[in-house]
């Protein structure tokens, strides 16, 4: 059977030309439909809060409100401290600090997940790494998991007194969000 | 086959006026009054007539619910509260929406193990059964969202959870999860924004189900029913007309499982749900024990059985993806497992998998009990891959019966009929 092999003429070109302007249109039309469903201006013009932690003692922890997440500010113990120093940060499940105060390479090191000259202090967002449950240890009644930092009961996992994840099926370190001593009693989150 | 000759003759004027404009009385006489069904079908094929029935109630209880539910963080759940204390009949409208989407998917499982068990997905009712996975997707996500606006503390943590487990996409690119579940949310967590958006998805959803539901229909149509013995409909005494004898058949049904369905209605309304939803709901206190209603039981075992979040979500997906390549996993020539005397223990090691598993998802996740999640999640999962294309190439199956009258009348009952000689 003989194939006629015709030339693209001006038809062929105007039916792909237009073709491609309607795929590439309709395309683009979608956008606002998809985009509606993002962050607000009003939620993204996101205010920082700023907390006064003298009335927390030593082993005492504090929960607030920062972009409508729970914010864990616990005054860590001695011991708590050197339990998270002496742990190794190749033993960790993550060893990436977590910190949006740092370079996102940052090890997990227990001053990397605080601030230096403020080690007693622990900042981080409380919310589990997993699905988003709010891991138990901020009340004194609270069962602390098996590394006595947190633990989250909805699928079990551990969290150490540095906040990193020990044991569970959590995939990362509880996240550190940007602050700022303003004094050596006020904070600044945000 | 079923595709059958048209034997609807319009007597009144208006009827020859209609059948050349819109020949839609003529559809109705072809597809819902001479359709051939096969003679033997038990009351398992009355499943699909309950579930077009749930379908319509969940729809016009849920119509009505909508023009007393306020969709904001504020009001849902007073909103709520109203109508179960206030709205006129509120207390018998919304559990008869919130039983009856339990009741809902109880009888989709009847269905869709009926569907397994006969061999119902086999060529060439394979797209029939893939458009039957998409509608079971579909009902999972419309009962999701439909769970979140009561707005306690069940309904907040439920829609945390799950809309975090894409949040596992972090894992594969970091950074594409956090931007899609934020898109979902609308938010930096779940906020009244989510309950808005969810409102309205839950309403459009159901009318999304509707149209797969009439392509489910259309395919069924097509290739026409199974039956307990799997063999094709070849003589006209195979069959009998779908009315009366089905129509009167589901309403047999339909009237069953009624009695169960509101039965809980009138006096368990509460029984399926969680005391903790009449808590409202609060973002900063996850309650000690979450769980998902009944029917999400299984899924959620298997998604705590799996020690890595991201590997854990991909079994929840698969989990339902499987179910797409079921007609191609199974290698078998015989359709029902009637006749299939080692895959029959199979058939039922799967259903006690699931049972299993929903028992498992609804405790603790930890000791014995994940180690049992694990068992059966393998066994869920060896039971598509595994046992159903390899059960196919070495069991040795029963003989078929060569027509659904010889199944029904014995040998002697189809003397008289054209015998066709062949086995299905």
């Amino acid at each position: 059977m003989a194939i006629d092999v015709v030339e693209p003429d001006r038809r062929d070109f105007l039916t792909l030309a237009a073709g491609t302007f309607v795929a590439v249109g309709g395309a683009i039309s979608l956008w606002p439909f998809i985009d509606q469903m993002n962050i607000d201006a009003g939620a993204q013009s996101l205010a920082s809060i700023e907390i006064d932690i003298a009335p927390v003692v030593v082993g005492q922890a504090i929960t607030v409100m920062w972009r409508n997440k729970p914010v864990f500010i616990r005054h860590r113990t001695k011991e708590e401290i050197e339990k998270a120093l002496a742990v190794d940060v190749k033993d960790l499940p993550d060893d990436i600090a977590r910190n949006e105060g740092l370079p996102a390479s940052a090890l997990a090191t227990d001053g990397n997940r605080t601030k230096p000259g403020h080690e007693n202090w622990l900042i981080m967002v409380g919310i589990c790494t997993h699905l988003g449950c709010i891991p138990k240890g901020q009340t004194l009644s609270d069962k602390r998991g098996d590394f006595d930092g947190w633990f989250c009961p909805c699928h079990g996992s551990h969290y150490d007194t540095a906040g990193r994840i020990r044991k569970g099926p959590a995939p990362r370190n509880l996240e550190v969000p940007i602050y700022e001593f303003i004094t050596k009693t006020k904070i600044k989150i945000g | 086959m079923a595709a059958h000759e048209s034997t609807c003759v319009p007597k009144s004027r208006f009827g020859k006026w209609m059948d050349v404009r819109l020949p839609i009385g003529r559809l109705v006489h072809d597809q819902l009054v001479d359709f051939p069904t096969p003679r033997n079908l038990n009351y398992l094929w009355t499943f699909g007539s309950i579930l077009s029935f749930f379908l319509m109630l969940q729809i016009l209880t849920g119509i009505v619910l909508a023009m007393h539910y306020q969709p904001s963080a504020a009001d849902a759940f007073d909103s709520v509260v109203r109508i179960d204390r206030d709205v006129n009949f509120g207390w018998l409208l919304r559990p008869l929406h919130a039983v009856g989407a339990s009741m809902f998917f109880l009888a989709v499982y009847i269905h869709i193990f009926r569907g397994l068990y006969y061999g119902s997905y086999k060529a060439p009712r394979e797209i029939l059964w893939i458009i039957g996975v998409l509608i079971f997707v579909a009902m999972m996500a419309a009962a999701f969202l439909g769970y979140s606006l009561p707005w306690g503390q069940m309904s907040f943590w439920a829609v945390t959870v799950i809309t975090n487990l894409f949040s596992s996409l972090d894992d594969v690119i970091p950074g594409l999860g956090t931007t899609v579940v934020q898109w979902l949310w609308g938010g930096y967590s779940v906020t009244g924004v989510t309950l808005n958006r969810f409102f309205s998805l839950h309403y459009l959803l159901p009318f999304v189900i509707v149209g797969l539901v009439g392509l489910h229909i259309w395919a069924l149509h097509v290739v026409g029913q199974n039956n307990p013995t799997g063999v094709d409909i070849k003589t006209k005494s195979d069959a009998v007309t779908f009315y009366p004898y089905a129509t009167s058949k589901d309403a047999v049904g339909i009237f069953g499982f009624m009695i169960l369905f509101l039965w809980f209605v009138f006096f368990l309304p509460d029984y399926l749900g969680h005391a903790d939803n009449y808590i409202p709901a609060d973002p900063l206190v996850t309650p000690p024990h979450i769980v998902p209603e009944w029917y999400f039981l299984p899924y959620y075992a298997i998604l705590r059985a799996i020690p890595s979040k991201l590997f854990g979500v991909i079994a929840i997906f698969s989990s339902l993806g499987v179910l797409l390549f079921v007609p191609w996993l199974d290698t078998s020539l015989v359709r029902s497992t009637k006749y299939r005397p080692f895959y029959k223990w199979f058939f039922w090691l799967l259903v006690l998998s699931c049972l299993a598993l929903g028992y498992l998802g609804s405790k603790p996740a930890d000791g014995a009990y994940v180690i049992w999640a694990r068992v059966f999640t393998a066994y869920y999962f060896a039971h598509f891959l595994i046992v159903l294309p390899l059960m196919g190439l070495i069991e040795r199956p029963k003989r078929v019966p060569g027509s659904i009258t010889e199944d029904v009348l014995g040998p002697e009952g189809t003397a008289g009929a054209a015998a066709t000689g062949k086995k299905g």
